[in-house]
């Protein structure tokens, strides 16, 4: 990884109200503030959400059976993540 | 302003292929088998025979769950293939945003490539989850160690390219990504769900517009006829060369990451798009093109192989200029980006402190 | 027909669609592919301020000119956007100060005309106002990251505000056509640095001296650069006569 890289956040998304947050996926900002307009440009680019949060994915911990995978190594611990791309339920644009 | 509005009702094929997608959606809402996940600190035989169960059921691949390297492997060559071509294929068609002849061509045009980046950055997501790194698959991109789709590397020489690249380039990925909404790799499926809603707009903006060149005076309809000419190849090409040459198809498709050959899905888009080029009123340049009652298929003349092992190998019209640029992109956005990341190191010390 | 709602409509929509044309040629030019998709989205949002615009101005003047016929079909001298808007891309330094000079300056206008007695053009206004208060944010967001990110980013915004700071001074040039109908911008530029110096003061970048202030696009008298800006854009288009596309 280069020394500009910037680092990956997971994106969730309220569709509307009265559901929780749901993840979509992920994306690559400097700090808070892009890769919330980030996320807002490329996540709701149909009208699909009303509300977003954005976590470092650093920051997510998560229950996962096999941590002790061989075939993670340490370098690869950053992707700790919740099952990602979730459909948005409601007002996605059906083209 | 409804850019369907002139567009003709029906168009063959297209609503098949979006009730698939629709139904492949369907599936990732059901929930899987219980107790899906893998035992804990488990022998890697057992890790194996239970990553081979899952997909046996028909069941998803989430990531961290244990699954066999070549599988890994498999599919961060195809993802990472699929998100480069989804960012250099920006290229031939921004290079009319400027010239789009009515500012709703141009909107429509534009929201195209814009989908086409966010496209790239969903499949460079999936292949992040896989723990591949964007930065490191950009980089075998613009090194040529990484591919991109053949068909990027020819040239939009009118206005009416634009068009026939949609609808036969876009319409052939429409038919290559349908089945990858039913992947075995959750993530992959569901990020292909997405694209191949977000694509159906942008084949039927392609058809719309040929449609529209078509109907128009005699120098449009050279314009569209010719465009189309020169896609056709290129597209039939897409679907990469037949089974029996196919070097990782075998594998891919017994691990549901393919789920259908290469000729197979030639043949579909052959037989989807027939009968629109009729109601396009354009002809396909293949005199061998005729219906084949007994196969219940259309005949067609296969692309040319030897060619697309040429632009493969990186001798198409283009290939040098779209790496070029793509590197002269990435190289003139350095500064910006190593600024933004001083910029939140400095403010997150600060905020520490 | 009233000629001075026209040519007041007609200068809101060639700053627009001058803008968008401008943005839209970024597309896979962006620092990093989430930009990409950023440019793209104000791009857009520019463009449909364009589109309704200039619909409208043709609406108002009543010859049968439509949104096209007034973006393909008109000379250089015939459009009157500000000089700022049609200032080349030299780099994304340029891209974002010319879109916060130009963001700032649209959301305070549009906030007044939303509030305006012309209904069709408070309509515009309003839904407008909130796609460029995201331009606003998106531009001051960018000024303070490389204004205060490394030494090459400092310098590049300090250069680029340099170069473009003279032309915001058209931007709040009042004549007849400003005070002749809408809302007169001249009264708009106190506002205009109330939001603009605290973010370059946050980015520590100095606030240029004022002194040249060059005019002419709103009376049609452009820069070199905008020639081909058109010529580019009205290429195909003039290149068929009366067909659709």
């Amino acid at each position: 990884m280069s020394q500009t890289e910037w680092p990956l956040w997971e994106v969730f998304i309220r569709a509307r109200r009265g559901l929780g947050h749901l993840h979509v996926g992920s994306l690559r900002a400097a700090d808070t503030t892009m890769a919330l307009q980030h996320a807002r440009d490329l996540y709701t680019r149909r009208g699909e959400g009303v509300s977003i949060w954005v976590v470092p994915t650093d920051a997510i911990g998560a229950s996962s059976p096999d941590e002790k995978d061989p075939l993670f190594d340490p370098a690869m611990d950053k992707v700790y993540r919740l099952p990602s791309y979730y459909r948005m339920p409601e007002g996605a644009e059906r083209l | 302003m409804d850019p369907r509005a002139s567009q003709p009702a029906f168009i063959p094929g297209a609503a098949e292929l979006l009730a698939e997608v629709e139904a492949a959606e369907s599936l990732l809402d059901q929930r899987g088998p219980a107790g899906a996940a893998a035992p804990a600190g488990g022998e890697e035989a057992d890790l194996l025979a239970h990553f081979e169960a899952v997909i046996a059921a028909d069941a998803k691949i989430e990531p961290r769950d244990w699954v066999p390297a070549g599988y890994r492997e498999s599919l961060i060559r195809q993802i990472a293939q699929h998100a480069h071509s989804e960012i250099v294929g920006m290229q031939p068609e921004s290079n009319w945003i400027t010239r789009a002849p009515s500012l709703k061509r141009k909107a429509i045009l534009l929201a195209k490539v814009q989908d086409e980046a966010g496209h790239g950055l969903y499949l460079y997501s999936v292949a992040e989850s896989l723990g591949a790194n964007r930065e490191s698959l950009l980089t075998a991109l613009h090194d040529g160690k990484q591919k991109y789709l053949n068909f990027i590397n020819y040239p939009t020489l009118t206005w009416g390219d634009v068009g026939a690249l949609a609808w036969l380039t876009d319409g052939a990925a429409v038919v290559n990504q349908v089945p990858l909404c039913r992947s075995s790799y959750g993530p992959y499926a569901r990020a292909m769900v997405r694209v191949c809603k977000e694509e159906s707009f942008h084949h039927r903006q392609g058809f719309d517009l040929l449609w529209t060149l078509s109907q128009g005076s005699p120098a449009q309809h050279t314009m569209a006829q010719e465009a189309v000419n020169r896609w056709w190849g290129p597209a039939l090409a897409m679907f990469g060369p037949p089974h029996r040459d196919s070097t990782h198809s075998e594998k891919s498709m017994a691990w549901r990451i393919k789920r259908f050959t290469n000729d197979e899905l030639r043949q579909r888009f052959v037989d989807i798009t027939v009968p629109q080029a009729e109601i396009l009123g354009l002809t396909l340049p293949d005199p061998a093109l005729a219906w084949n009652s007994e196969r219940g298929h259309y005949d067609f003349t296969p692309p040319d192989y030897e060619e697309l092992k040429r632009v493969v190998a990186g001798n198409g019209p283009c290939n040098r200029q779209r790496l070029a640029r793509r590197r002269q992109a990435h190289e003139q956005g350095e500064w910006v980006r190593a600024a933004a990341a001083a910029h939140a190191a400095k403010h997150s010390r600060e905020d520490a402190a | 027909m009233n000629e001075k709602a026209v040519a007041y409509v007609l200068r809101l929509g060639d700053d627009a669609l001058v803008a968008a044309q401008r943005m839209a040629a970024l597309a896979t030019w962006a620092p990093q592919l989430e930009e990409d998709v950023a440019l793209a989205n104000i791009a857009l949002d520019l463009l449909g301020q364009a589109r309704a615009l200039l619909t409208y101005a043709g609406e108002l003047e009543g010859q049968g000119r439509d949104e096209d016929l007034l973006a393909y079909r008109r000379d250089e001298h015939e459009f009157t956007s500000a000089l700022l808007v049609e200032q080349p891309d030299t780099d994304f330094a340029a891209t974002m100060v010319k879109l916060l000079f130009f963001s700032a300056y649209q959301r305070l206008l549009y906030e007044e005309l939303s509030a305006g007695d012309d209904e069709t053009l408070a309509a515009i206004a309003a839904k407008s106002v909130k796609e460029v208060a995201y331009h606003l944010s998106h531009a001051c967001a960018w000024t303070v990251r490389l204004g205060d990110g490394t030494e090459e980013s400092k310098r590049r915004m300090q250069t680029a505000v340099d170069e473009l700071w003279p032309y915001t001074h058209e931007l709040f040039a009042s004549d007849s056509v400003w005070r002749g109908y809408g809302f007169d911008p001249a009264g708009l530029r106190e506002r205009w640095l109330g939001i603009v110096e605290p973010v370059l003061a946050e980015a520590t970048l100095e606030r240029p001296v004022d002194d040249w202030a060059p005019t002419g696009g709103r009376d049609g008298l452009h820069t070199e650069h905008f020639g081909y800006l058109v010529g580019e854009m009205q290429s195909l288009h003039r290149a068929h006569e009366g067909v659709s596309w």
